[in-house]
């Protein structure tokens, strides 16, 4: 049970009901996750069933290799991300710090990657503007949908880089004890973005290509 | 009966356990700037909240009082038809948004929770003292949208006219109610977490107070809706700022899906406003007619089948808007299927109200107008559930009153109601009763008065949104501007004795309206960690008679308290 009186905090007794309700807070701050993106999905499967063509030809632009490689990226930050947080509950100082160590690495490439392709997007006319690259007019909701989505994706993958590095700084450096629940909170936030991800994928980039 | 006093922790009141017992109150336990603005105690930050949404109150209000001048003739005399649009909109964004949606549970909900189920705090103290921030600085980015120039699109913010063709400051508004939207959903994560995990123990689920029930499922509708709002507003903004064209008709998109989405947010957000208002009559009035409430289970599940059935509704704000006709009978259907828990709570407190031993306080002044308030503009809302009739009043006066009968009429006077009610709890002061009773009939007859008038001018045509009309609808205009003077006189007159008591009032006593819940088991104003030592409770709420045994009529009850001392 070391480390377990520094990481109780107000108002709980337990550490134990303190880190179930940690979770379970998150859990519920997912679910409101799950209805934001759920809603722009809902909205983007309308526009999909009324111009059908016209997304399936502008999802053919999307760059398949770059969004292949960050699902890959994506996918296994969140084993380190899991490996890390269940380090951290065991106690295991040196892997945890690994596991959350790498899980930024792989944000970050997922974000440095992102980046490459947007950039490469903006090259070939994908922002809808005066010289779109393509004809049909609602390959443009396509390409809206395209920017707000992995753009929101994008800010949340952000959001966690800031909180999984405060948090592994803090285990770094000491302040925080490793069986704070919130190692755990924080893992099941990045799940979040992957998941996200893994239904973002096959609708931008898979759609136009079956 | 007496053996049901005799086994009783405490019959009768809690008289014995008067005074601090040497503990400092919450208000007095730390000084200075630092411990309020950086406190996590609920209690304190429920008083931040309260502050806060004041300062909206005015400012809502300010923009009822300038159309309410502007209607006063059938020309324009005060106002240009943008500045009318302006106006309108902003009474709209803040009153939804900065006051209704936060007040019962930013307030009261934020200061009792914690209180009725016996817990030191909420669950995540940092995170209610970070919603209030987020509150901040939502409404400080909505008052510099304001300051530099408003909005006009209506607080609906309708697409194409929010994107393509508004010249106002849409996306500064549309990002203050994002961001007020995540300080909503970190209360509602927040509350829901606190029930689950603090109650006391003893305090099961079927022994919650109706008021945690009604907080309970309002967080439910909290987080799962407003990330659909979150949503919708940010694409507005995408489409504003970076050209995103989503809801464009140029381009194939389709604006009615701006208002699918928004409605399936801001239908449940009609629940979010008034469910919480629901607890706190349900506590009011059975505290005021000495009666256990009648079908407690129901209320719940009342409660918890609104919070459900809301989600699947929004399409009756959209009968005219072109969706099919057998979209418009369902969305009919389940409109009229909403009503039946609402129905069944006015009922039921009803039958509370039968054979008890009634006093008219304050607060039960409030709470009794509620009732009637919110039947009326209940059975209103199901003239606007049949499509027939609403094609004929959509965007009409008619709708109007309706949703003011239910916000106004019902969740602002709950509000007065609650507030009189835990005002010597939260303040340690007794405020003075004649006046209060005074303000509460006064209110009554000012909302009426107001509103009652928009029903027929409705009905016979006149449109919302307008700032000239024709002769014909002036005197309903008349009317009702002069009952709104009425109205602002009985919101303003409760904040002067108010203040009056804070210093004059006398000192409250632990329990000054001997009631049964844990919140009156502990002093007025109550220590930083809310109770002497942790309750545990032994029987459900509202004991303000004997189980199973009919009232007296000769003598006031002896009453059970939820919890005891341990």
């Amino acid at each position: 049970m070391s480390g377990g009186q520094e990481a109780l905090r107000e108002p709980w007794d337990s550490l134990r009901r303190q880190r179930e309700a940690a979770s379970f807070g998150t859990w519920l701050f997912l679910g409101s996750e799950a209805l934001l993106f759920g809603g722009l999905m809902m909205a983007f499967a309308v526009n999909r069933v009324l111009h059908g063509d016209a997304f399936a030809a502008a999802g053919h632009e999307t760059n398949v290799v770059y969004g292949t490689v960050n699902t890959l990226v994506l996918l296994t930050s969140s084993l380190t991300m899991a490996v890390g947080a269940e380090a951290a509950r065991a106690e295991l100082r040196k892997l945890a710090l690994v596991g959350l160590s790498l899980t930024l690495v792989f944000a970050l490439a997922f974000l440095i990657i992102k980046g490459f392709e947007w950039r490469d997007d903006f090259r070939q006319h994908l922002f809808p503007g005066p010289n779109f690259k393509l004809q049909e007019s609602a390959a443009r909701i396509f390409f809206a949908f395209y920017w707000v989505m992995t753009g929101l994706h994008g800010l949340h993958v952000t959001g966690g880089i800031a909180v999984i590095g405060w948090i592994t700084w803090q285990a770094w450096t000491g302040q925080r004890a490793l069986r704070s629940p919130a190692f755990e909170a924080v893992a099941l936030y990045w799940h979040l973005v992957d998941i996200v991800w893994v239904f973002l994928y096959p609708l931008l980039y898979l759609g136009g290509r079956a | 009966m007496s053996d049901i006093a005799a086994e009783g922790p405490i019959p009768g009141d809690a008289q014995p356990h008067q005074g601090l017992r040497g503990a400092p109150s919450y208000l007095t336990a730390e000084h200075g700037l630092a411990a309020w603005f950086l406190t996590t105690d609920h209690k304190r930050i429920a008083l931040l909240y309260a502050a806060a949404l004041t300062v909206f109150f005015f400012i809502g209000g300010a923009g009822a009082v300038a159309i309410r001048m502007e209607l006063f003739t059938p020309q324009a005399d005060l106002l240009s038809a943008d500045g009318y649009n302006r106006m309108f909109t902003l009474h709209g964004t803040v009153m939804v948004w900065f006051f209704l949606v936060p007040s019962i549970p930013n307030t009261f909900g934020n200061f009792l929770l914690p209180l009725m189920i016996g817990a030191r705090d909420l669950a995540f103290p940092r995170l209610n003292l970070f919603s209030w921030y987020l509150f901040i600085g939502a409404g400080a980015l909505l008052v510099y949208a304001l300051v530099a120039g408003g909005v006009d699109t209506g607080w609906t913010f309708y697409t194409p006219f929010s994107t393509a063709y508004s010249q106002s400051y849409v996306m500064a508004a549309a990002l203050a109610v994002v961001l007020v939207g995540f300080s909503s959903i970190a209360t509602g994560v927040n509350f829901i977490a606190t029930v689950h995990m603090l109650r006391a123990p003893g305090m099961t689920w079927f022994r919650l107070p109706l008021l945690v029930w009604a907080l309970y499922g309002t967080s439910l509708v909290i987080v799962l809706a407003t990330p659909v709002l979150t949503l919708v507003l940010l694409l507005i903004v995408a489409e504003r700022a970076f050209g995103l064209p989503i809801f464009d008709p140029a381009y194939g998109g389709d604006p009615l899906l701006f208002q699918h989405l928004f409605w399936f947010y801001s239908h449940p957000a009609v629940y979010i406003m008034i469910l919480p208002s629901f607890g706190v009559v349900s506590e009011l009035v059975t505290c005021f007619s000495r009666r256990q409430v009648f079908g407690y289970t129901f209320m719940v599940y009342a409660i918890l089948w609104i919070a459900v059935v809301g989600f699947l509704v929004w399409g009756h704000h959209m009968f005219v808007s072109g969706q099919s006709l057998y979209a418009n009978i369902v969305f009919s259907f389940l409109s009229f299927i909403i009503a039946v828990p609402s129905a069944i709570k006015v009922f039921n407190w009803t039958f509370t109200l039968y054979r008890g031993q009634i006093t008219f306080d304050a607060p039960m002044l409030y709470a009794l107008g509620f009732i009637g308030l919110f039947t009326l503009g209940g059975l209103t809302g199901l003239f606007l559930a049949s499509v027939p009739i609403d094609v004929h009043v959509t965007d009409t006066y008619f709708v109007v009153a309706h949703f003011h009968f239910i916000m106004v009429g019902g969740a602002v006077s709950a509000f007065y109601g609650g507030l009189h009610f835990w005002w010597p709890k939260i303040t340690g002061r007794m405020y003075p009763d004649v006046w209060a009773r005074f303000a509460a009939v006064l209110m009554f007859f000012g909302f009426c008065f107001t509103f009652f008038p928009q029903f027929i001018m409705g009905f016979l045509g006149m449109p919302r949104r307008y700032q000239v009309y024709p002769p014909e609808f002036q005197i309903w205009h008349v009317l009702s501007s002069s009952g709104a003077v009425l109205l602002a006189c009985a919101y303003l007159l409760p904040m002067g004795y108010l203040a009056w008591s804070l210093i004059w009032g006398d000192r409250a006593e632990e329990d000054p309206w001997k009631a049964t819940g844990l919140e009156w088991r502990t002093s007025s104003p109550p220590p930083r960690d809310n109770f002497r030592t942790m309750p545990a409770v032994d029987t459900g709420p509202y004991f303000y008679h004997p189980d199973k045994e009919g009232p007296r009529h000769d003598e006031p009850e002896a009453h059970q308290n939820q919890g005891r001392e341990t």
